[in-house]
């Protein structure tokens, strides 16, 4: 309650705070050098599908980091292992010393238009997990338009689902996702369903929540450029069984911007992580 | 001016039945006896509805086929939401339901007459039984068939079992619930007016056919068809109406 507390403040006092917020990532203590998620011998198969065998993999605390790799090599099933959403034949998934139910995830699906509950109104979609968790409603009616108006979302949330556009209904499940102050939230190629405009403005949005939230975010694009502009790490994964291709540090200066994308670092890294793509996916 | 008009398209249909009619009387085509003049027709069906015999029939079938959908609802809605929300469960129950929701419900006739005897308990629950069959099916096919990723999203959010159940599966059906309920209000109204007409009945609008129908009273033997025509008709557009008032999602 006291740590939801305290991010629910970072979120409120938002770009006043962000200075300060790169400052406490740039110099961080010894609890942020621990992994988030430790994931050891991880093994999943599908049939007789190995899809990940003896896999390890370490996710750092506050850092949003993008997985990418071939379709099918199982960057949904990782998340979804990851989240708890599907089991796993061997190994073990850590959240630094929690239980998984101890630790609040967020997760939002490609499928928006699957995802939320089309019989409930957007904002009582998004204050659906707070319900979940027995928050009385005058609480969560507060939490929701504090949300709201931090993240200055301009949708008429009295409005079902079905009368949003697609970008209005993957926002809405964005901020389902962010009410509960998660402290991973898991994106599955969130923007893939978009038109391009909307994308670029998505994406806007996800970096200023991750700056505002400081909360680790591990998102699966198949767009490259976007795994690396929002990343500071980005996974590469190779076809299954899955190893890691390389996991790849961008350590670019936030906020980004288009400048970003022209930066010397930024075409450099991406031209790293394409060839390390191509080299797995021809292998 | 033409967009304005359509709404009286369907209107067209009735008119041409009507004018059709009308001219096989006229000419002779087809022997008065047999069919009356839609005058006469509707004077029967107008002075029956109104005070006469032919209303109080229309309200007894109207009265038997709510109960029998009734009862159908209220078993079947429960059990198949039960059943479907394990689809092993549902799989090892789904050939006895096929079966029996494949057996004419006529045929279970003469089981309930020696069950119930004759009087409105058969009629009432050979239609309940063809219905809940038919509810059942579809609420569990409704349970079933909810989006996965739908489930998934409540699971994540941390819903248990039984939160999912009825936060998201339950929700998830009433579409398909209403198909359900919509086929079983037209089965049980079928089987409620066949019963009427041959399970020594005194009453309703299949006994109302039958008996016109032995006294060669043509226009009331037409007059009762149109009352049963009109009320199989306006069952199926209210539950229509309560599921666009209810389950505004649907198909969307
Ligand atoms: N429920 C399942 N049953 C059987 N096989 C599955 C199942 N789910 C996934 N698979 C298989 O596991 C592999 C990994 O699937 P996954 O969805 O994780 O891939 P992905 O990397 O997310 O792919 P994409 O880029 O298409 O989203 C695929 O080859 C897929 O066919
Ligand atoms: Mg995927």
């Amino acid at each position: 309650m006291f740590a939801g507390r305290i991010a629910m403040e970072r979120l409120a006092t938002g770009s006043a705070r962000l200075a300060s917020a790169n400052a406490a990532g740039g110099t961080a203590g010894s609890a942020a050098a621990l992994p988030h998620v430790t994931i050891r011998g991880l093994t999943k198969r599908f049939d007789r599908v190995s899809i990940y065998e003896n896999f390890d993999l370490d996710l750092p605390r506050g850092k949003l980091i993008s997985v990418f790799g071939p379709n099918g090599c199982g960057k949904s099933t990782l998340i979804n292992m990851i989240a708890g959403l599907v089991t796993y034949d061997a190994g073990e998934i850590l959240f630094a010393g929690k239980r998984r139910e101890q630790v609040k995830l967020g997760y939002v699906f490609q499928n928006y238009r699957e995802a939320l509950f089309p019989w409930m109104r957007a904002f009582d979609n998004i204050g659906y997990p707070l319900k979940l968790m027995k928050v009385p409603k005058p609480e969560r009616r507060a939490r929701t338009e504090r949300l709201v108006a931090h993240l200055d979302v301009k949708i008429d949330l009295n409005r079902y689902p079905y009368e949003l556009s697609g970008g209005q209904q993957q926002l809405v499940s964005i901020m389902r996702a962010l009410i509960v102050e998660p402290e991973i939230l898991f994106l599955d190629e969130p923007f893939s369903a978009l038109d391009y405009e909307m994308t670029l403005f998505m994406r806007e949005q996800l970096q200023r929540i991750f700056i505002e939230t400081g909360m680790t975010i591990v998102l699966v694009s198949h767009d490259l450029e976007e795994a690396v502009y929002l990343a500071d790490r980005i996974l590469l994964l190779s076809r299954h069984p899955a190893r890691i291709a390389d996991f790849v540090v961008f350590d670019s200066a936030r906020p980004r911007s288009a400048a970003t994308l022209s930066s010397r670092e930024f075409v450099q890294t991406k031209a790293h992580c394409l060839d390390v793509f191509q080299r797995e996916v021809r292998g | 001016m033409k967009q304005r008009l359509d709404p009286l398209l369907p209107v067209v249909g009735v008119v041409g039945l009507i004018v059709a009619w009308y001219g096989a009387v006229w000419y002779g085509i087809v022997d008065p006896v047999l069919l009356p003049s839609p005058g006469a027709t509707f004077h029967a069906l107008w002075s029956g509805m109104s005070g006469g015999a032919l209303g109080l029939d229309f309200v007894k079938t109207v009265w038997r086929t709510a109960v029998s959908t009734a009862i159908a609802a209220v078993i079947a809605i429960p059990l198949g939401i039960f059943l479907g929300s394990s689809e092993r469960l549902y799989r090892s129950v789904e050939f006895v339901i096929d079966f029996f929701r494949s057996t004419p419900a006529s045929a279970m006739f003469p089981l309930f007459l020696v069950l119930f005897g004759v009087g409105d308990k058969t009629k009432i629950s050979v239609a309940a039984f063809g219905a809940a069959l038919v509810i059942l099916f579809n609420v569990a096919y409704g349970v079933m068939n909810a989006r996965k990723v739908r489930l998934l999203a409540a699971k994540v959010m941390g819903a248990s079992r039984l939160r999912v159940l009825l936060d998201v599966m339950l929700l998830e059906s009433l579409p398909q619930t209403f198909v359900g309920l919509r086929n079983g209000v037209s089965l049980a109204l079928v089987i409620i007016v066949v019963a009427e007409m041959f399970i020594g009945s005194r009453d309703g609008l299949g006994h109302r056919v039958f008996e016109a129908q032995q006294l060669f009273d043509m226009p009331e033997m037409y007059a009762a068809i149109f009352a049963a025509g009109a009320l199989g008709y306006g069952l199926n557009l209210l539950f229509i109406l309560v599921e666009r008032r209810f389950v505004h999602w649907s198909g969307k």
